[in-house]
């Protein structure tokens, strides 16, 4: 693959990862996690990276913040955030780096917040430390920011405790914290997957709101289709390392090209049971560890070639931004759903 | 597949929910804790055969009611009836009986398994506790005829939890459930920890199993995609409460309760064309169970909300087979 | 139907049975295999294993290798300095100090295993107990616990040992009544967390009762924690016994233990240092080993520290 969208989007954007292959060591062989992943996120806008578990979008995520622990490694490619690349930071420009330009949030909030300091004060610290503000500016900038992601109440609860905050709280104080230091780029990982479907929906709309009105980009991480088609722009989606098929949303939803894609969206169930068994895909994700030869998808696919098993496709732009990794897309592309 | 009269009386009915009361006390430091009201007042049934899914966000009570019909916590009052009598009232060997014919399944099939037993002593446990037979050979060939209704390997049959993936674990916690041939299956949350493609798999034996063994299913759960294609009937939960109950296919084609609404309206939905800029969003936070609102306790977030919500909380009003409890479906 | 079952079975694609997934370990899951794996792993644990290993060998066999009597006098070597005859050099009545050392390795290491392991099975039950149960009987059981822990335990076992007279039984005793209270909270609270876990619900939903509850669902999940106290407790009682001889409540002569060697001869410390020091080097060697081996099989026990 290698230079499709960096000469188009990768300059002018908020992040550009490039030919990324973050590897894990294990005891049993390595597994390739991030495999080959070239994703470019434009300066406003949501990126969404969806895929089952173990397909490597947490860890792509990891990567971008260089938090992937070992066994995993960062073994090639590069990471360019506002034309620095991060892979070559040391860990000191690292921790300048999180939080500032880049910040994370995560599925469970409550494990990234400290239990025993307020949420106000979590929030102002993580701005003296990156922006060296002053207290009093910090503090009316954290109320600010509480106000701008929807907490009521906002003064009151700076000064609560996590365990005092309901989740869908707790997913606005994470939020707001990673927003504050106004970052190019905010990577939210499974944001919503913990919360109610009307929380969801509130925190989905807040993400939505703050990307039209700063010039954060938002790289959302999640395995929930539904999410992607409400709120994302652009769409990666992610197989066993791999990136199988990439689109504008709408064309994603419109013209599915990727087996694999048309099988993650006829498997959600869209109406009543009228029409008996749902559609499903056979079998389960191959082990990284013992990847199937050619296509990674092949043993699971539907109409699997024989060429299928030789080599691996390549992505290849079918359409104009639809990129698919899939030498029979035109026999098996789901076309339009409905 | 559900019965329409909903007026029969009791003993069509499997299981019989009649204003079901529990509270839980909280221990709470030096105040010596306080009551969460997780069922208030609850009353429901499910027929025989049927699917009846009971929605809501968390803290609605849907898990405890799901607990309290398979006598596994006991009702503070109300009563809890299957097949016509009463759990509570059941002595140990009666409750022993009964067991066999309602059991349940997790939504995490990383807890719900013993991580130190075998698949073979997984499904064989309740075969063993019941003494259902004399032999380790026939207990043997049962197991393996669960595995093989459940879609497990028969070649993994000595493997621990550990080794399986989420959804082959689910598949384990679904052959144990069945191995006694109930007739009521509870499932709790039973696809929402699996991904997309494993859910639509276990969905689908689900639906195969209660073809097969004609298991009555209690389903839990919060995704409303999912409770629209298992269900025949859906019962909407807030904070206790039983908000409305009706058929699925009426219900989300016609929703009458304003939190029923908001739930649909949330969804997410996966076709980027139904995006809505401005969408119906509630309001406000969950109100808590410890100290709920007067009156109907949707009324905090309800934009409907008139003088009387506050003060009264609605009564159950039946049309058909459908009932409401909201002052605007006068 | 059996093409229903047929569809139903997933292809073997996740995974392989050549057993190279990343699920699928290489043990399978069993507390001794894990074991095993962690003696291959961490070479600290193995090798403090062996230690343990050959130290029990020694003490166990030593009628069969040595030539000398732990016990008789021989005046003429009195204050013998280490030499090729006497690895250790002689005592203060010409005793071989080597052998009274592997003799007073067999008492130490009893008191090591012994009442570490009657004080655990103790405070296991009633760990287990009030954990699964709650309610009075808990309560009752731990605050018996907390009496327990709050009194120096050194001062207890003096206390007990005292009382009863002294002599290796006594030590058993006062050991076993100061240390059962710590198992008894750790496995309390191990058991209040499994009784939530929902394979616990799926057995009472099955209506197995609770004693089979306790036995095949909770115990097999804290032997884990119970393997890690044991290992963490042996040397706690060895240096608790080593302590009580040294104030003189311990092993009575002629028998002898490490910690009444250190006692005996702490007077020599000046004039001939061997014979303090040899009997404290080999707590330490012991202790020390102990200890690794438990860091070693908590580690092993524990998922996050897997690969």
């Amino acid at each position: 693959m290698g230079e499709n969208m960096g000469q188009t989007q990768g300059n002018g954007g908020a992040l550009y990862i490039k030919n990324l292959r973050t590897h894990f060591f294990t005891r049993n062989g390595v597994a390739p996690a991030v495999d080959d992943v070239t994703i470019s996120i434009p300066r406003k806008g949501i990126v969404g990276v969806v895929g089952e578990s173990g397909c490597g979008k947490s860890v792509t995520a990891l990567s971008v913040l260089r938090l992937v622990s070992s066994p995993g490694k960062i073994v090639s490619g590069s990471i360019v955030l506002d034309g620095e690349d991060l892979v070559s930071k040391s860990p000191r420009e690292m921790r300048q780096i999180r939080g500032n330009k880049v910040s994370m949030i995560f599925q469970e909030p409550m494990t990234s917040l400290n239990p025993v300091y307020t949420v106000g004060k979590q929030v102002v610290e993580a701005m003296i430390l990156h922006q060296g503000a002053g207290k009093k500016e910090a503090r009316d900038r954290a109320i600010e920011m509480f106000k701008a992601v929807g907490i009521p109440e906002a003064e009151k609860r700076f000064g609560s405790y996590p365990h005092q905050l309901s989740g869908g709280l707790r997913q606005r104080v994470m939020i707001a914290m990673a927003m504050v230091c106004r970052p190019k780029l905010m990577i939210a990982d499974e944001p919503t997957t913990a919360l109610d479907v009307t929380i969801e929906a509130q925190i989905l709309h807040q993400m939505k709101e703050l990307e039209r009105t700063t010039d954060t980009s938002i790289m959302l991480i999640t395995h929930n289709m539904g999410v992607v088609a409400e709120i994302c722009d652009y769409v990666y989606v992610m197989y066993a390392g791999r990136i199988m098929e990439q689109a504008n949303v709408f064309d994603l939803f419109d013209h599915t090209m990727h087996p694999y894609t048309t099988g993650l969206l006829n498997s959600i169930p869209r109406s009543g049971r009228g029409g008996g068994r749902l559609y499903n895909i056979k079998g389960m994700v191959p082990s990284l560890l013992n990847l199937p030869e050619g296509c990674r998808f092949r043993p699971r696919c539907e109409h699997a070639a024989p060429e299928c098993g030789k080599f691996e496709p390549e992505l290849y732009e079918a359409d104009r931004g639809h990129w698919v990794r899939c030498y029979r897309y035109r026999d098996c592309g789901g076309g339009d759903m409905e | 597949m559900s019965d329409m009269s909903a007026q029969v009386t009791n003993s069509s009915h499997l299981i019989e929910a009649e204003r079901v009361v529990k509270n839980f006390r909280v221990m709470d430091g030096l105040r010596g804790g306080h009551l969460i009201q997780a069922v208030s007042d609850v009353s429901f049934h499910i027929d025989q055969g049927e699917t009846l899914a009971m929605v809501g966000e968390s803290g609605c009570g849907k898990s405890t009611m799901g607990r309290l019909i398979l006598r596994l916590l006991v009702p503070d009052s109300g009563v809890v009836r299957f097949e016509g009598r009463d759990l509570a009232g059941m002595n140990d060997s009666e409750l022993l009986q009964t067991r066999r014919r309602m059991q349940i399944i997790f939504q995490d099939p990383y807890a719900s398994l013993n991580p130190r037993m075998s698949v073979y002593q997984i499904i064989a446990e309740p075969l063993v506790t019941h003494r259902v037979f004399k032999s380790k050979k026939e207990t043997e060939a049962r197991v393996r005829q669960l595995m093989a209704m459940a879609g497990i390997r028969p070649e993994h049959i000595n493997r621990y939890p550990h080794q399986f993936s989420g959804g082959q674990r689910q598949r384990i916690g679904i052959a144990r459930a069945i191995a006694l041939n109930p007739k009521l299956l509870v499932c709790d949350e039973p696809v929402s920890a699996l991904d997309v493609s494993i859910q639509a798999q276990i969905l689908n034996l689900l639906y195969d199993l209660q073809k097969e063994m004609g298991l009555t299913y209690l389903f839990i759960s919060h995704d409303l995609s999912v409770v629209r294609y298992v269900s025949d009937r859906v019962c909407v939960m807030f904070l206790g409460k039983v908000c409305e109950v009706g058929e699925t296919e009426e219900i989300f084609a016609n929703p009458l309760h304003p939190y029923t609404t908001f739930l649909l309206e949330a969804a997410p939905k996966p076709d980027p064309h139904m995006r809505k800029e401005k969408k119906a969003l509630l309001t406000g936070e969950m109100p808590s169970p410890v100290n709920p609102p007067d009156g109907c306790r949707f009324h905090t977030r309800c934009p409907y909300t008139m003088d009387i919500c506050r003060h009264e909380a609605p009564a159950m009003k039946r049309t058909g087979t459908r009932q409401v409890a909201c002052h605007k479906e006068g | 139907m059996s093409s229903i079952i047929e569809e139903r079975l997933e292809p073997p694609v996740g995974i392989p049975d050549s057993g190279e997934d990343v699920i699928e370990r290489q043990d399978d899951g069993t507390i001794s295999s894990q074991l095993l794996w962690m003696l291959r792993k961490n070479k600290l644990a193995a090798f403090s294993f062996l230690v343990i290993c050959v130290i029990m060998a020694a003490a166990l066999a030593v009628p069969l290798y040595t030539p000398y009597d732990p016990n008789r006098p021989s005046l003429g070597e009195r204050f013998a300095p280490p030499s090729a005859a006497h690895w250790a050099g002689c005592d203060d009545l010409g005793r071989d100090q080597f052998v009274r050392l592997i003799y007073g390795a067999r008492i130490s290491i009893m008191i090591g295993l012994l009442p570490t392991t009657i004080s655990m099975v103790f405070g296991t039950v009633l760990g287990l107990i009030g954990g699964y149960f709650g309610g009075r009987a808990d309560f009752w059981i731990m605050r018996f616990a907390d009496v327990v822990l709050a009194f120096p335990s050194l001062l207890l076992a003096m206390v007990v040992s005292y009382t009863l007279g002294g002599g290796i039984m006594s030590i058993f005793v006062a050991l076993s009544v100061v240390s059962w209270a710590g198992t008894a909270r750790v496995i309390r609270a191990q058991t209040m967390s499994l009784r939530e876990k929902e394979f616990v619900e799926a057995a009472r939903s099955i209506g197995v009762r609770p004693g089979v509850i306790i036995f095949r669902h909770i115990l097999p999940n804290c032997v884990p924690n119970l393997i890690v106290l044991f290992t963490l407790n042996i040397p706690g009682a060895i240096l608790n016994e080593s302590s009580l001889s040294f104030l003189g409540v311990g092993a009575a002569p002629p028998s002898t233990s490490w910690g009444l060697m250190i006692y005996r001869y702490k007077t020599y410390l000046m004039s001939y240092p061997w014979l303090a020091i040899a009997p404290g080097v080999a707590i330490l060697i012991f202790v020390l080993a102990f200890n690794f081996l438990g860091d070693g099989v908590r580690d092993a026990m524990d998922p996050y520290m897997k690969d």
